[in-house]
C-alpha cells in the first residue's frame, strides 16, 4: 500500500490530473450541465489536438534539457510557406512536403546553433522566434494569400466518429501521442533523451550521441509545430500571418503544468496533454460559467505556479516515505 | 597471453600551454589491482580520461592486450573492454537502474540502423542479476537512482560494469563524499575485482584507501610517474615523500 502510494505520488503528472477532474466537476456544476455537453465537447475536441501537438514536441523537447520558444511562430510560418506556394499553383502534397522541410531546417538551425556556440536554448529559440514571425508576415506580403477551394481538408479537420464528435485532427494527435510517448518509454532512443535531459555529464560518458539526440528533439518540435499550424489553418480557412501568437508560454506551461521538470530528465508526454487539456478546460469553462474571460490568464499563471509547488512537495513527501529500494 | 592488459607509452597532453603529461608510460597487468595516486593536478584525471576516451592524447600510443588502439571516444573504450566509473556518478539520477544499466547498450527486440524497441524485460531481470552478482541488495530494479545513496550508486555502476564484462575497471575518486560504511563497502567491491578476473585502476587521495585494497601503487607528480612500486615493497611514508 505503502508502496503503490509512493510510486504514484512520484508521477509527476499526478497532481495535474487530480486538478482536472476537479475543474470539469466545478465547471460542469457552474456552467448547468453546458460543459460536458455534446456541443461543448465536439468544439472542444476540434480546438484541442492544434495545441496539443505543439505541448507534445515541448514536453519532449524540454525532457531533453532544451527550451523552443520559436514553437508559435514556425505554427504559422509553415502553413504561410504552403499557402505562398500553392497560389503560385504548386499542389498541396509538393507544398506539404516544402513546408514540413522548412520546420526540419528551422530545427536542424536551433539544435545546431544552441550546441554548436554552447548558448542556452532560450536565446537560439527567442531569436529564431521573431526571425520565422518576421519570415511569415514578408513572405504573405502583407495580404495572406487565398487558399485553393480544392484541399484534402477530409484528412485533416473533418468531422467523423460517432455522431460527428470529432475531427480528423484528433486521430492525428491521438496517433502522434501515441507514437511519441513509445518512442520516449519503450524505444533505446527514449532512453538517452533522458539521459540526456537528466544528467548531461553521465549521458556523454557512456557514449551517447547527445548532440543528435538534441538535435532531433528540435527538430521532432519544429515539426509538429509546423503541422499543427496547418491543421488550425485548415480549420480557419485562412493563413493568417499572426496566429500561434503566446503558444510558446502556453506550451511551456502545459509541459510545466504536467509535471515536465524545468532542467530536464523529468516529464512525460502525457503529462504534456493533461497541461493542454487544463488549459483549454480553464478556457473554456470560464466562459461557460460567464466569469470575465480576462481571468483566463491569471488562471493559467497561478496553474502553472501552482503545480509546479505542488510537484516539488508530492516528490518531496513521496521520498520521505521509507520503503526500502 | 601473459602481457599487460593496458600499456601506455610516451603520452603527452598540453592544455593550452600548461604541459599536463609529461611523456607517461605505465603497463597495467591483468588480473591487477593498481592504486593511482597524486595531487589535484598532478595528470592523474587526465590519463584516466585519455583511456575513458573523453580526451585524445596529442602524443604516445596506447596498446590494449598487445595491440595499439585509437581511442576516439567512450564508446571505444567501452568496446575495448575499459569501463570508467567517475566520481561525480556515472549514473543519471532521474532514470532507474535497470535503464541506467543499460544507457547507450540497451537490449533491442527490433532495431533499424540502430535505434529500436527496448526488451524491458530482459533489461529488468538481467539488472536484478547483475546487481546481485556485486553482492548489493536492492529490491527494485525500478527504483530511481537518485534515491539510492552514494556507496549505492558506485555499486550499481560496479554492477553495469562487471555485467559487460568489461576487463578494466577504472574508479575515478569512487569514495569520495561517501560516509565511512559506505566507502568499506567500494573497497570491498574494488577487492573482488581480483577474483573475476577484472584489472582495476583505482584513483584516489586517500593512501589508506589503496594500501588496503590494492596490489601495486603509482604516483604522479606534475605530469610525470614518480613511483611504481608494488604495495608490499613500499610505504605510505615513502610514497608520501615523492608527491
Amino acid at each position: 500500500m505503502k508502496r503503490m502510494l509512493k510510486i504514484y505520488m512520484e508521477k509527476p503528472e499526478l497532481a495535474a490530473l487530480l486538478l482536472l477532474l476537479l475543474l470539469i466537476i466545478l465547471f460542469q456544476i457552474r456552467s448547468g450541465g453546458v460543459f460536458l455537453s455534446f456541443d461543448n465537447l465536439r468544439g472542444f475536441f476540434g480546438i484541442l489536438p492544434e495545441m496539443a501537438l505543439v505541448a507534445i514536441g515541448v514536453t519532449v523537447l524540454m525532457i531533453c534539457g532544451e527550451f523552443d520558444l520559436s514553437v508559435g511562430a514556425v505554427f504559422a510560418l509553415m502553413p504561410m510557406t504552403m499557402a505562398v506556394l500553392m497560389a503560385t499553383g504548386i499542389s498541396f502534397p509538393m507544398a506539404l512536403i516544402a513546408g514540413l522541410l522548412v520546420c526540419v531546417a528551422i530545427g536542424l538551425l536551433n539544435g545546431y546553433l544552441t550546441i554548436r556556440f554552447a548558448i542556452p536554448s532560450f536565446i537560439t529559440t527567442l531569436g529564431m522566434m521573431f526571425v520565422a514571425r518576421s519570415l511569415t508576415v514578408v513572405i504573405s506580403g502583407g495580404f495572406p494569400p487565398l487558399l485553393p477551394a480544392d484541399l484534402p481538408t477530409w484528412l485533416f479537420t473533418s468531422f467523423v466518429g460517432p455522431g460527428q464528435l470529432l475531427r480528423m485532427s484528433f486521430l492525428w494527435f491521438l496517433a502522434i501521442a501515441v507514437l511519441v510517448s513509445l518512442l520516449l518509454s519503450r524505444t533505446n532512443f527514449g532512453n538517452w533523451i533522458r539521459a540526456t535531459g537528466g544528467f548531461l555529464p553521465a549521458a556523454d560518458a557512456l557514449g551517447i550521441p547527445t548532440a543528435r539526440v538534441k538535435i532531433a528533439c528540435f527538430i521532432l518540435c519544429s515539426v509538429l509545430s509546423g503541422f499543427a499550424g496547418l491543421i488550425q489553418v485548415l480549420r480557419l480557412g485562412s493563413p493568417l500571418p499572426s496566429i500561434g501568437e503566446g503558444m510558446e508560454l502556453q506550451a511551456v506551461a502545459a509541459a510545466v503544468i504536467g509535471g515536465t521538470a524545468l532542467n530536464g530528465g523529468v516529464g512525460a508526454v502525457f503529462g504534456g496533454i493533461i497541461g493542454v487539456i487544463l488549459i483549454r478546460v480553464i478556457d473554456n469553462g470560464l466562459i461557460l460559467s460567464q466569469v470575465d474571460a480576462n481571468w483566463f490568464k491569471f488562471a493559467i499563471g497561478s496553474l502553472t505556479i501552482f503545480a509546479v509547488v505542488a510537484n516539488s512537495w508530492l516528490r518531496k513527501r513521496a521520498k520521505s516515505i521509507k520503503v526500502e529500494v | 597471453m601473459n602481457g599487460p592488459i593496458v600499456s601506455v607509452r610516451n603520452l603527452h597532453k598540453w592544455y593550452s600551454g600548461v604541459h599536463a603529461l609529461k611523456g607517461v608510460s605505465v603497463d597495467f597487468a591483468r588480473n591487477e589491482a593498481v592504486g593511482l595516486i597524486g595531487d589535484n593536478g598532478a595528470g592523474k584525471s587526465t590519463l584516466i580520461n585519455i583511456l575513458s576516451g573523453v580526451q585524445k592524447q596529442d602524443e604516445g600510443s596506447i596498446f590494449v592486450e598487445g595491440k595499439e588502439a585509437a581511442i576516439s571516444s567512450p564508446r571505444d573504450s567501452m568496446r575495448l573492454g575499459i569501463e570508467t566509473i567517475y566520481q561525480y556518478n556515472s549514473m543519471v539520477p532521474t532514470m532507474s537502474i535497470a535503464r541506467n544499466l543499460f544507457i547507450g547498450r540497451e537490449p533491442l527486440k527490433y532495431s533499424f540502423f540502430g535505434l529500436g524497441v527496448l526488451d524491458i524485460r530482459k533489461m529488468r531481470e538481467e539488472s536484478v542479476q547483475a546487481i546481485a552478482d556485486v553482492d548489493l541488495h536492492l529490491r527494485s530494479p525500478d527504483a530511481l537512482v537518485g534515491e539510492l545513496s552514494g556507496g549505492q550508486r558506485q555499486g550499481v555502476a560496479i554492477a553495469r560494469a562487471m555485467h559487460f564484462k568489461s576487463k578494466v575497471m577504472i574508479l575515478d575518486e569512487p569514495t569520495n563524499h561517501l560516509s565511512v560504511k559506505e566507502t568499506n563497502k567500494v573497497i570491498g567491491f574494488v577487492r573482488s575485482l581480483k577474483g573475476q578476473n577484472v584489472t582495476g585502476i583505482f584513483i584516489s587521495h586517500n593512501m589508506h584507501h589503496v594500501f588496503d585494497s590494492c596490489d601495486r601503487v603509482v604516483a604522479m607528480a606534475r605530469g610525470q610517474i614518480v613511483l611504481d612500486k608494488r604495495i608490499s615493497e613500499t610505504s605510505i611514508d615513502e610514497v608520501q615523500s615523492v608527491l
